[in-house]
């Protein structure tokens, strides 16, 4: 690991960390503030929800979710929280080794007394203190506006713990996994689309592994391997799909060491 | 031994060509051309013993030991100018070059302060602000700054303007004077010329010649002029006669071969002028690619 390089990493990263925390803190102040009106007419509410088609609720995750809940309402919030963790990680991800190579800065770089192996240490560790920054921020805002928001309304401890710990596991997933595919193509011309199609794919092959009962695609995507409405109701993770989660990220992590260290850097023709 | 010692390199981007079974060695305190079209294979040279690359087959050592193995190691002492230079567009220059140094165990604060004064380098502009040739400038500062053993040049003086590239080439020679080895790949002739000890003339990914330049001129064919009246050109077709052309009165053609049977040929007639030249090396490269 080279600090000079962590440092450099983290610096050009730090307008989007920022950026992005900022913007899922208010992204869930502004949900959680809604709760109490919610609450206040939850009979209402879920006599509606019910004349929904079962499908809608199924794909947007709201199947038996009791939305006069403090955890059933945040469980679905926090739905939308994992699309941006989970586009904000792929970014990262995709654009860890990838974007020296656009811009042709990787020269620079190689040419210098360190290996390859430290250089993607270094990066990799760079943005996990990035994204250790939005869980912080995440965490916090998630706090304040249960504390704030819910009016008195108790909850149990334990499913919130679980799932906001749960998006370690779930960032990991979508960096490592960004990491590796950008290694495994020739080259990124941008960031964003590959991002987008990682987080937003995933989304919604577990909203449609939801729909069609389908338990196969249900198994590749992290949306499912960390449900928040699993969480909220069984107050653990589902074991098994976890498992699945860590092995991905472990998987991915080795063999972006192997794809990089044995990479051929593009030069300018 | 040999600083650059490279044995039977061979470099395919899948099927594309990089380069093919190239071998040569490059001693200490040596100036080493490297001279070819766009395309065949210098980069691709360069940046195999960088190990930005992995060769296909063949193997390379820099200082006696293996590029391949021990990359991180030998680039402590080596310099690296690339052809096209990038750097981080929102850093400043400073920064940049702090960085740079950073990568390094000695202090390079002192010699970074001359080289950017004598580059004439405007430290607190940003990259994405400079022209070409300043970037160029940035390129050669770092990589300079640490005082490397061995440097990489490629295609250093595109974009510097007369005055800088005259500075750069002194630059250059003093460093190699203070022994420092410099791997010099260009496809401009004359400056390959003015500063090479010796040359590799590489063609479509395989080496074609390595040789002194001084050899490379005498050895190779001469540049004869005849001009006498109403001589006809034909007299003068001997074997190793080529490119013979009359023009005005004058009579043109390249030699190769023993000296004196030209000369008692000429001899034999009433001359009113004859030059006899070693070509240039942009003359003898023309002649490789032909």
């Amino acid at each position: 690991m080279r600090m000079n390089i962590l440092h450099q990493e983290f610096g050009m990263r730090r307008q989007s960390v920022i950026i992005w925390s900022l913007a899922i803190a208010a992204l869930i102040l502004l949900y959680l503030s809604l709760f109490s009106s919610f609450a206040a007419d939850a009979a209402l509410l879920n006599e509606m929800m019910s004349q929904f088609p079962k499908e809608l609720l199924t794909a947007f995750g709201m199947n038996d979710t009791d939305l006069s809940t403090v955890l059933g309402y945040f469980g679905l919030a926090f739905l939308f929280v994992q699309i941006c963790l989970a586009i904000q990680a792929a970014s990262y991800g995709f654009a860890l080794v990838s974007i020296e190579e656009r811009e042709w800065t990787a020269d620079f770089l190689l040419a210098k007394p360190v290996g390859r192996a430290q250089i993607l240490t270094s990066k990799l560790l760079a943005v996990l203190a990035g994204l250790a920054i939005t869980d912080a921020v995440v965490w916090g805002a998630s706090l304040l506006a249960l504390a704030m928001f819910t009016g008195g309304q108790s909850f149990e401890t334990k499913p919130l713990w679980l799932l906001l710990l749960s998006v370690v596991p779930f960032q990991l997933f979508f960096l490592s996994v960004g990491l590796v595919v950008s290694l495994l193509v020739k080259r990124i011309r941008s960031v964003t689309p590959y991002a987008m199609a990682l987080g937003f794919g995933m989304y919604v092959l577990s909203a449609f592994g939801d729909l069609l009962g389908e338990s196969a695609l249900e198994k590749i995507t992290p949306f499912q391997h960390f449900d928040p409405h699993y969480i909220v109701q069984h107050a653990a993770y589902d074991a098994p799909l976890a498992a699945l989660s860590l092995a991905v990220i472990v998987v991915s992590l080795v063999a972006s060491y192997v794809l990089y260290r044995r990479r051929d850097i593009p030069a300018v023709v | 031994m040999g600083v650059i010692e490279v044995n039977n390199l061979t470099k395919y981007y899948g099927k594309a060509r990089g380069i093919i079974d190239v071998s040569f060695q490059v001693g200490e305190g040596e100036i080493f051309g490297f001279i070819g079209p766009n395309g065949a294979g210098k980069s691709t040279t360069i940046r195999l013993l960088l190990s930005l690359i992995h060769p296909t087959s063949g193997s390379a050592t820099i200082f006696g030991k293996d590029c391949f193995l021990h990359g991180p190691e030998l680039r402590r002492d080596i310099g690296y100018l690339p052809s096209e230079v990038f750097y981080y567009e929102r850093m400043k220059v400073i920064d940049l070059l702090k960085y740079s140094a950073s990568f390094y165990e000695r202090d390079c604060t002192q010699r970074m302060n001359e080289l950017a004064e004598l580059m004439e380098l405007e430290m607190n502009r940003r990259i994405e602000d400079l022209s070409y040739g300043n970037r160029k400038k940035v390129g050669i500062v770092q990589g300079l700054l640490h005082q490397p053993k061995l440097l990489f040049l490629d295609e250093p003086t595109a974009g510097l303007d007369p005055l800088m590239q005259a500075k750069f080439f002194q630059l250059i020679r003093e460093e190699n004077q203070r022994g420092v080895t410099v791997f010099f790949s260009s496809h401009i002739l004359g400056e390959v010329q003015r500063m090479c000890n010796r040359v590799g003339i590489i063609k479509e990914g395989r080496l074609i010649e390595i040789a002194d330049i001084r050899t490379l001129q005498q050895n190779n064919y001469k540049k004869v002029r005849v001009t006498a009246d109403g001589l006809d050109a034909a007299f003068l077709d001997l074997p190793g006669v080529t490119n013979l052309e009359q023009q005005n009165g004058a009579i043109r053609f390249f030699y190769k071969g023993d000296i004196n049977a030209i000369l008692h040929k000429i001899g034999a007639v009433t001359v009113s002028d004859v030059t006899i030249e070693e070509p240039t090396l942009e003359e003898i490269f023309m002649h490789y690619y032909e």
